[in-house]
């Protein structure tokens, strides 16, 4: 028990240093970027005088020594205090809150698409090694892992919103309708390209290297020993096979949670889809530095927890890796 | 009266399939005109250098060869051949393996449960090993050396298996170790099963089986008494006897020339370029095995 605690503490250490670490990064480019924070905010408002500006610049600290307003933005935060978004003038933390509800259900999907369909085409493909059907499908994988997102989610509106009509052309929600009355399957039906566009890459790289990994089980002593006393293609598989393929594709899956953050900006922004990864690019593209920050902050934390989660699945599938490595 | 025999092999050769350069196909002989026979409550050794094709032997009796294999040859287990489907009902049976190290066991499941599902028998199986029953619930990477070999022995075990087919069983232990392993695989002889035991270890082997068949380059060149080795005389084979000579206590003497590899064996007998008895029948076809003073050998001129 003492080791939980622990471990967990080392985890909570960890997580707190890298947040430190990001944070101060984040804001020495923020502070170096030609972004005047003042202009930015004043240019909805044209019209402020000179003397007010100084003011405000006075208000704000604009002209303190760097250190200190990292230090005032620092205690903010500590207070839950993540500043007023410049574009949507609302609280960041609010936004962060709404738009992660949504970009969570696309990434999600996506996340549990490429994990369940990648891990079985991988153990088809590892059974049938070196067959045709796994020449094709290792082809087809491939070929997957080359194509980029943004390339493959304009393909998908194309054939399937615009020539086949099969789904809409993007957003959460459909067009006209109160968000009251929106129905879980309109939702879905929109959830539904975004979410395949997001798990392709990832996808077919849990299939191939848990092909690579089912290859290299299949070929080992122990299964030669399984079926020596008398354990048929399938029970070798079931018994022998799955817990010993999982590291792999539970590492690429969990790893894999700043790809999907990544993915869902380009793919939000195809499909017009009103996550927390169009926001990241909004808030870039017109420099909204707390929106921006803010999203910076906690997708470190979000990245941070799909390792931690690895790390302790590894400990679960395979005792063999304990922390500390005794 | 002698016991049944529970497995004879006549004449088994077993080939790989190869593609070489473009689709030029060719067979890679790995054994020859291989010939053993095994009774019941009897263990035979099968011995020969690294290279000599003995786990092959465990495999093609077993029926686990790699798809590309071409079997030959005649394998009969109480007397019926021992086909393809009927070998697949048997094994993890009444035939059992006894793999040589801790790779063989799936290093994600405790051990218990590899050694049967069934956990009251694993635990009766267990205390005749002198495993406490906690050792189930360890994983393979848990077990000591010792604990290892004897876990794999009750794997045999529980099956309560008539063919036991012990694959290089000993390396890397110590004597005492070695010892008490090969006396696991003696009480198992004794309890009824016929046993086979491939081993590079004559010396050890000699104390604890009844009969030895030698193996050089993928066939048996004879199949000897367990008390011939005790002296060189009553020895049949060449190169039984320049093993005898290479055993420490027997002089260490070794023979001249290595062991010829699958793709470059000679025509006829595959010793005689190293051979002193080398004669002209030698060069010309595979050699029948001959009995004489009680075992099998292959060579023409063997007295």
């Amino acid at each position: 028990m003492s080791r939980k605690i622990k471990s967990i503490s080392i985890y909570l250490v960890r997580v707190v240093t890298l947040l430190i670490a990001v944070s101060v990064i984040c804001f020495a480019l923020v502070s170096l970027s030609p972004i005047d924070p003042m202009l930015a905010y004043i240019q909805a408002n044209p019209g402020v005088s000179e003397e007010n500006i100084a003011r405000m610049e006075e208000f704000w600290g604009v002209n303190d020594p760097p250190a200190e307003r990292y230090l005032k933005w620092g205690s903010a935060l500590l207070h839950g205090d993540f500043g007023v978004s410049k574009i949507f003038r609302r609280p960041v933390i609010e936004i962060i809150g709404t738009r992660f509800a949504a970009t969570l259900a696309l990434m999600l999907a996506a996340w549990i698409f490429s994990g369940v369909f990648g891990f079985a085409i991988g153990c088809l493909m590892g059974m049938f090694n070196g067959r045709p059907l796994d020449s094709v499908v290792k082809r087809i994988c491939l070929i997957m892992c080359s194509v980029p997102t943004f390339w493959i989610g304009l393909v998908f509106l194309i054939v399937f919103s615009v020539w086949l009509g099969w789904f809409p052309f993007g957003m959460s929600v459909p067009v006209g309708v109160a968000p009251e009355n929106v129905t879980i399957l309109q939702r879905l039906r929109h959830l539904i390209l975004p979410a395949l566009t997001l798990s392709f890459l990832s996808f077919a790289n849990v299939a191939l290297h848990t092909r690579e990994k089912l290859v290299e089980v299949l070929h080992s002593d122990y299964v030669l020993f399984a079926k020596a006393r008398g354990e048929s293609n399938l029970s070798v598989l079931r018994r022998h096979g799955l817990r010993n393929i999982l590291i792999p594709a539970v590492t690429m899956q969990f790893s894999s949670f700043s790809e999907l953050f990544g993915g869902s900006v380009i793919a939000e922004n195809i499909f017009s889809y009103p996550g927390l990864g169009a926001a990241a690019s909004a808030a870039g593209l017109q420099s909204d530095i707390p929106l921006l920050l803010g999203i910076t902050l906690f997708s470190v934390v979000f990245v941070f927890a799909g390792n931690a989660i690895a790390n302790a699945l590894y400990v679960l599938i395979d005792p063999r890796t304990t922390e500390g490595g005794k | 009266m002698e016991n049944e025999v529970v497995l004879s092999v006549s004449g088994l050769s077993v080939s790989f399939r190869m593609y070489t350069k473009g689709l030029e196909r060719r067979e890679l002989k790995v054994i020859s005109n291989l010939n053993i026979n095994v009774r019941k409550g009897e263990i035979l050794a099968v011995a020969g250098s690294s290279g000599s094709g003995k786990s092959l032997l465990a495999h093609a009796i077993l029926g686990i060869l790699p798809k590309n294999a071409v079997v030959e040859g005649d394998i009969r287990y109480l007397g019926e051949p021992l086909t393809k489907k009927r070998v697949a009902k048997l094994r993890g049976g009444e035939i059992a393996l006894v793999p040589q190290s801790v790779e063989y066991l799936d290093p994600l499941m405790k051990v218990g449960r590899q050694v049967s599902p069934d956990e009251s028998a694993v635990e009766k199986v267990f205390a005749r090993y002198k495993l406490d029953k906690s050792v189930g619930k360890l994983f393979p990477f848990q077990l000591s050396g010792g604990m290892m070999r004897r876990v794999l022995c009750a794997t045999a075990v529980i099956s309560g298996a008539k063919l036991i087919i012990a694959d290089e069983p000993t390396p890397g232990m110590s004597k005492e170790l070695a010892d008490r392993a090969m006396k696991h695989f003696r009480d198992l002889a004794n309890e009824g099963a016929a046993v086979i035991l491939i081993t590079h270890d004559i010396d050890l082997a000699l104390g604890y089986t009844d009969r030895i068949a030698v193996f050089y380059a993928g066939t048996t060149v004879e199949t000897a008494l367990a008390s011939d080795f005790d002296s060189e005389d009553k020895l049949r084979h060449p190169y039984t006897k320049a093993l005898w000579r290479a055993i420490p206590k027997n002089g260490f003497r070794p023979t001249e020339g290595t062991q010829p590899y699958a793709g470059s064996l000679p025509d006829g007998c595959l010793f005689a370029p190293r051979c002193e008895l080398k004669g002209e029948k030698c060069a010309c076809g595979a050699i029948e095995p001959r009995n004489i003073r009680g075992g099998e050998v292959c060579c023409h001129y063997a007295a």
